[in-house]
C-alpha cells in the first residue's frame, strides 16, 4: 500500500515519553446495574492512530466506545479528549463521530442527505454542504448514487454511506463499532485497506471495535485486548502475536501451543523449563522468573519445525514424536504430533515447493524442534 | 393427487371467503345504491319500485326507467343534509387531531418503557377495547352531566363556582370520541414506534442533533405510517359516528350517522337514508382507499 | 441503554389514567345505594338483585351470548381462509378487490354496514332475527380475525410446511398438521377478538335484528336513552368482570406457557 509501511514504522508516539495522548481514560468503570461492563480502565490513545479494541462479546469494548462517543456516562473515572474531560458533554456537542455497526442510515432519507446530516445540524451554509458532501461521495466511490435510498443499496455501498456520514463533519476521532463486521469476506479485506488508507490521507484518529482479531492485526496500530471490562495487553500487532503477556492474550491471538511447567534454572535472560511432560526448554526470557516457580510456555505453530531427522544444532530444543493427523490447507500443511509424554502439538509448515519428494506421512517417527527465541514465557 | 388436492384446496381458501364478502359486504352496497334511486312509498318494503320475476323483462325493463336521482337532488337542497355531512367530517377531523395528540406521547411513552414492562402496558391499552364501546360511552354520562362528577370536583376543588355544560355539547362528542378511538390511535404508533431503531437516534444524536431535534427529523418522519394508520382508523368510523353524538351530544349536534339513523328508524325513509349511506359513502372513498394502500404497503413490507 | 424519561412515564400514567378513571367510577358507582350515579349514598348490591330479576336484561344477554359464540366461531373460519388466501395466494384474479373487502370492513361505519346487510335480507326475503344478526355478525368480524391472522402468517417459516410437503404430507395434511399448530395462537385471538366485537355492537345488531332477537347492547341502550340507572352500572361492572377474568386467565396461562418454555430451554442448554 503506497509508502505506507514506511510512514507506520516511524509512527510510534506510545513509544516516545514526550507525546501527549490525544485520548486519555483514566480509572474509568462503567455499572450496569450490578454487572460491571468496564473496571477501572486506563487506556491511552494518541493523535493519528489507529487504535482497535479487540475482545470477545460481552467484554466492554462497546461500552467503553459508547462512552467515548457519548451514549454512556462512566460510573466514575474520567475521559479526557485533546485535553478537555467530556464526561458531561453531551454526544451531540461531541467532536467525535460513530459508524454504527449497523450503519444506523436514516431509511427516509437519500444517501446525499444522510451524509449531510450532521452538517445541516451544525447549520453549514447550503453551498458548502453541497461541496462537502460531493467531496465526500467522491472519497467513498459513491457519486452515482446519490439521490438513491439506503434500501437501494449494497451491504458494501451501505457501509461507504455511513463511513462517509461520520467523516463529513472531520471529527477529531472516528469511531468505528465493527465496521466490517456486516461484509463477506472478500469485500471485508478489501475495505481494510481502504479504511487505512483514508484514515492515513485524512490524518484522523480512528478507534476502532472489532472482535475479529486478523480485522484488527491488518488495520491497527495498536491494539487494546479487552476482557472482563479490562485491558489485558496494549501493543503493537506484533507484540500481540509474538510477546503476548499473558496466557489470555497468547490463547486469544492466534493459534498457540502452550506447555506448562515449572522454571529448574535462570540466569543471563535466559531460563530453562521443565515442562510437565518431562520435556525440557531451553528459551530467551525478558523478565527472569525465580527458579522452581510455576510457568507456561506459549509457542505458535508456525515456529515449530517437524523433520524426520533430529536438529544437530545444540542451542535447539528438541523433541521426539509421532505424527497424529495432518491437515493439507494449500498454501502450508499442519501437522498434530504426539509427543513422548502424550502431549499433542500444533506445527504448520509453509508448502514453499510445489512437490515434494516422500512427504511426512501419518504416524510417522519425527522431530519436533525450535530455537531458543521461538516462544514466550508466560508467568502466572 | 396430491397437485389436484393442493388445487382443490387453494381454490377452497379463496372462493368460501370471496364469495362470502360478495354476498354479504359488496352485493348490500348495490342494493343500498339501487334503493337510493328509488321514491318512498307506504307499502312492505317501503319504496318503489320493487322487482319482481313476474315482471317479465319489458317489465323491469319499465320499472328501471322510474329510477331517479331526485333523493340526491333533495340532499342537495336541504340544508339539514350538507350541514350534517360537514359537521361530521368537522367533528372527525376534531377529534382524530385530539387523539392524535393525546396518543402520541403515550405510545412514544410505551415504546421507551423498559423491554420487560412493554407486554404489560400495550395490554393495558387493549383491555379497555374488550369492555363495550357501549359501556365506556355511557360511563361518561354520568362524569360529564351538569351535576356529574366532573362538575362535583371541580366546584369542591374551588376551581369553578357554577357547573360546565358539558355533557349535551360537541366537546362531549369531542371527548367520547377521542376516549373511545384511543387505543386505535395508540396501537398502529406503538407498533411504528417500538420498530424503531435506536441506534438511528445515537446516529443523529453522533451528528449533532439534540434530542428534541432528533425526535422531529428521525423519529417523527420514520413513525409517519404509523400516525397515517391510526388517523384513519379514528378519523373513517368517527364520521359515521352514531352513538356517541346520540347519548353525549345534544338535540343540535348534528352528525351524518344520526341522521341516517333517525331517517330510517323514525322516518321510515328507506330511499332518503340509502342516499345519505351512498354519500357518506363517497366521502369515505378518498380515506378509505389511502388506508389500504397504507395496509397493502404494510403487508408488502412484513413479507 | 435507554433510559424511560420522567416525561415519558408521565404520559404513559396520565394516558392510562385517562383510560381507566371513567370505568372505576362506573364500577364503583354500581355499589352505589342511591338511584343516582353521581351522590355516592354507601354501599349496596341491590342493583345486581334487581338486575338478575329483569328478565328482559336476562333474554338479552343469553341471546348476546350465542350469536356471539356462533358467529365469532365461524368468522374465525372464514377470516382464517381470507388471510390463507391473501398472504399465500399472491396472484389470483380479483384480488385487489378481495383485499379491499377485507380491509373496508375495519373502517366501514357502522351506520352503513348495518343499512347495506339490512336492506339485503329484505331484498331476498330473510325475516330478521336471530339468524340475521349472527350473519351482519360473520361478516364484518371476519375481516378482524384476517388481520390477525394475516399478521402471523406473514412472519411464518414458510421452509416448515415445505418441510411436511417433502416428508409426504399433502397440502390439507400439512394445513392440519402444521401451519394450524404454529398459527393456532393468532386463530384463537381472532376468535376472541370477534367474539367480543360480537358482544359489543349495538348499531349493526339494531338494523339487523328483528322481533325476539334483541341484543343486550340494544337493550342497555333503550334504557340508557330512558336515563342512567345504577342498575345498568350493575350489568357493565359484571361485563367487564368477565371480560377482566377471561384476559388474566389467558395472560396466566401465556405467562405459565413461556416460563416452562424458558425452563425446557434452559434444560437443553445445560444438556439434561
Amino acid at each position: 500500500m503506497k509508502s505506507l509501511g514506511n510512514i507506520r514504522r516511524s509512527f510510534a508516539p506510545w513509544a516516545d515519553p514526550a507525546a501527549k495522548p490525544f485520548i486519555t481514560f483514566r480509572n474509568v468503570t462503567k455499572k450496569f446495574g450490578d454487572f460491571t461492563a468496564v473496571d477501572n480502565l486506563t487506556l491511552d490513545i494518541y493523535h493519528r492512530e489507529f487504535f482497535a479494541l479487540l475482545g470477545a462479546s460481552g467484554c466492554g469494548k462497546s461500552t467503553l466506545l459508547r462512552m467515548l462517543a457519548g451514549f454512556e456516562r462512566p460510573t466514575s473515572g474520567e475521559i479526557i479528549l485533546d485535553g478537555q474531560d467530556i464526561a458531561s458533554i453531551p454526544p451531540y456537542k461531541r467532536p467525535v463521530n460513530m459508524m454504527f455497526q449497523s450503519y444506523a442510515l436514516f431509511p427516509h432519507m437519500t444517501v446525499e442527505s444522510n451524509i449531510g446530516f450532521g452538517l445541516r445540524q451544525d447549520g453549514m451554509p447550503k453551498n458548502e454542504i453541497a461541496e462537502r458532501v460531493a467531496q465526500m461521495l467522491k472519497l467513498v466511490k459513491l457519486e452515482q448514487f446519490a439521490k438513491r435510498k439506503p434500501h437501494q443499496l449494497s451491504g458494501g455501498q451501505r457501509q461507504r454511506v455511513a463511513l462517509a456520514r461520520s467523516l463529513a463533519k472531520r471529527p477529531k476521532v472516528l469511531l468505528l463499532d465493527e465496521p466490517l463486521g456486516a461484509l463477506d469476506k472478500k469485500l471485508r479485506e478489501e475495505t481494510q485497506f481502504e479504511l487505512m488508507d483514508l484514515q492515513q490521507d485524512l490524518g484522523l484518529t480512528f478507534v476502532v471495535v472489532t472482535h475479529d482479531q486478523e480485522e484488527a492485526m491488518t488495520m491497527a496500530d495498536r491494539i487494546a485486548v479487552m476482557s472482563h471490562g479490562k485491558v489485558i495487553q496494549v501493543a503493537t500487532p506484533a507484540e500481540i502475536y509474538e510477546a503476548p503477556n499473558s496466557r489470555f492474550v497468547a490463547d486469544f491471538i492466534g493459534d498457540v501451543n502452550i506447555l506448562d511447567g515449572k522454571v529448574s534454572a535462570s540466569g543471563n535472560g535466559k531460563i530453562e523449563l521443565v515442562t510437565n511432560d518431562g520435556f525440557t526448554v531451553r528459551t530467551a526470557s525478558a523478565g527472569a522468573p525465580a527458579s522452581g516457580s510455576a510457568a507456561g510456555f506459549a509457542i505458535r505453530p508456525e515456529k515449530l519445525k517437524v523433520s524426520r531427522n533430529a536438529p544437530t544444532d545444540a542451542t535447539v530444543n528438541a523433541a521426539e514424536g509421532e505424527v497424529w493427523d495432518i491437515g493439507y490447507l494449500g498454501d502450508m500443511t499442519v501437522f498434530y504430533v504426539k509427543l513422548g509424554s502424550g502431549k499433542v502439538v500444533k506445527a504448520s509448515m509453509l508448502n514453499a515447493q510445489r512437490e515434494v519428494e516422500n512427504p511426512i506421512a501419518y504416524d510417522e517417527k519425527v522431530w519436533v524442534s525450535f530455537g531458543e527465541t521461538a516462544g514466550v514465557v508466560l508467568k502466572d | 393427487m396430491s397437485k389436484l388436492g393442493s388445487a382443490i384446496f387453494s381454490r377452497l381458501v379463496i372462493i368460501i371467503p370471496y364469495a362470502w364478502l360478495l354476498f354479504f359486504f359488496l352485493v348490500p352496497f348495490l342494493i343500498v345504491f339501487r334503493i337510493s334511486l328509488s321514491t318512498t312509498a307506504i307499502a312492505q318494503p317501503p319504496y318503489e319500485p320493487v322487482f319482481a320475476l313476474a315482471d317479465g323483462l319489458s317489465g323491469i325493463w319499465a320499472k328501471i326507467g322510474e329510477f331517479s336521482f331526485d333523493n340526491f337532488v333533495w340532499l342537495t337542497e336541504d340544508a339539514l343534509y350538507l350541514n350534517a355531512y360537514l359537521s361530521s367530517v368537522w367533528i372527525a377531523g376534531v377529534s382524530t387531531l385530539a387523539t392524535l395528540l393525546i396518543g402520541y406521547p403515550i405510545a412514544y411513552g410505551m415504546a421507551q418503557a423498559p423491554r420487560s414492562l412493554r407486554p404489560t402496558l400495550l395490554m393495558l391499552v387493549i383491555l379497555p377495547f374488550w369492555t363495550s364501546f357501549l359501556i365506556r360511552v355511557y360511563a361518561w354520562i354520568a362524569i360529564l352531566k351538569p351535576e356529574g362528577l366532573l362538575n362535583q370536583f371541580l366546584i369542591g376543588t374551588g376551581i369553578i363556582d357554577s357547573p360546565l355544560i358539558i355533557l349535551g355539547t360537541n366537546w362531549a362528542i369531542y371527548i367520547g370520541i377521542v376516549y373511545s378511538y384511543l387505543p386505535f390511535m395508540v396501537l398502529p404508533l406503538y407498533s411504528a414506534l417500538e420498530k424503531m431503531d435506536n441506534t438511528l437516534i445515537e446516529a443523529a444524536q453522533d451528528l449533532g442533533c439534540p434530542q428534541i431535534t432528533a425526535f422531529w427529523k428521525i423519529t417523527f418522519p420514520l413513525s409517519l405510517p404509523g400516525v397515517v394508520a391510526g388517523c384513519m382508523l379514528v378519523f373513517i368510523p368517527a364520521v359515521g359516528e352514531f352513538v356517541i353524538p346520540d347519548l353525549l351530544g345534544g338535540s343540535q349536534t348534528l352528525m351524518i350517522g344520526k341522521t341516517l339513523w333517525n331517517e330510517f328508524n323514525a322516518n321510515r325513509d328507506w330511499p332518503v337514508s340509502a342516499a345519505v349511506a351512498t354519500i357518506l359513502l363517497l366521502i369515505l372513498v378518498v380515506p378509505i382507499v389511502f388506508f389500504q394502500n397504507a395496509q397493502a404497503k404494510a403487508e408488502e413490507q412484513g413479507r | 441503554m435507554n433510559t424511560w424519561s420522567r416525561f415519558n412515564i408521565v404520559s404513559v400514567v396520565l394516558g392510562f389514567a385517562f383510560l381507566y378513571l371513567p370505568i372505576v367510577l362506573l364500577v364503583v358507582f354500581s355499589f352505589n345505594e342511591s338511584k343516582l350515579v353521581t351522590v355516592w349514598a354507601g354501599f349496596s348490591t341491590k342493583w345486581y338483585v334487581s338486575l338478575f330479576n329483569n328478565r328482559g336484561l336476562m333474554d338479552a344477554a343469553w341471546v348476546t351470548i350465542r350469536v356471539a359464540l356462533l358467529s365469532a366461531t365461524i368468522a374465525t373460519v372464514l377470516g382464517t381462509m381470507a388471510a390463507l388466501a391473501l398472504t399465500r395466494y399472491t396472484r389470483f384474479r380479483g384480488r385487489l378487490l378481495f383485499s379491499g373487502m377485507v380491509y373496508a370492513p375495519l373502517v366501514m361505519p357502522e351506520v352503513i354496514t348495518g343499512l347495506s346487510l339490512l336492506l339485503l335480507f329484505v331484498a331476498i326475503g330473510l325475516d330478521r332475527g336471530f339468524v340475521t344478526v349472527t350473519l351482519a355478525h360473520i361478516t364484518f368480524s371476519m375481516c378482524f380475525v384476517t388481520v390477525v391472522v394475516q399478521s402471523r402468517l406473514l412472519s411464518f417459516d414458510r421452509s416448515i410446511e415445505e418441510a411436511a410437503m417433502d416428508l409426504g404430507a399433502t397440502p390439507v395434511r400439512t394445513f392440519l398438521e402444521v401451519t394450524l399448530p404454529v398459527i393456532a395462537p393468532a386463530v384463537l385471538s381472532g376468535w376472541m377478538l370477534a367474539l367480543t366485537l360480537s358482544l359489543d355492537d349495538l348499531v349493526i345488531a339494531s338494523f339487523t335484528s328483528g322481533p325476539g332477537a334483541t341484543t343486550l347492547p340494544m337493550k342497555i341502550y333503550s334504557q340508557v336513552r330512558l336515563g342512567v340507572t345504577p342498575e345498568i352500572n350493575a350489568a357493565c361492572t359484571i361485563l367487564i368482570g368477565l371480560v377482566a377474568i377471561g384476559v388474566i386467565i389467558a395472560s396466566i396461562m401465556t405467562k405459565r406457557r413461556e416460563v416452562q418454555r424458558q425452563r425446557d430451554e434452559q434444560a437443553a442448554i445445560a444438556g439434561r
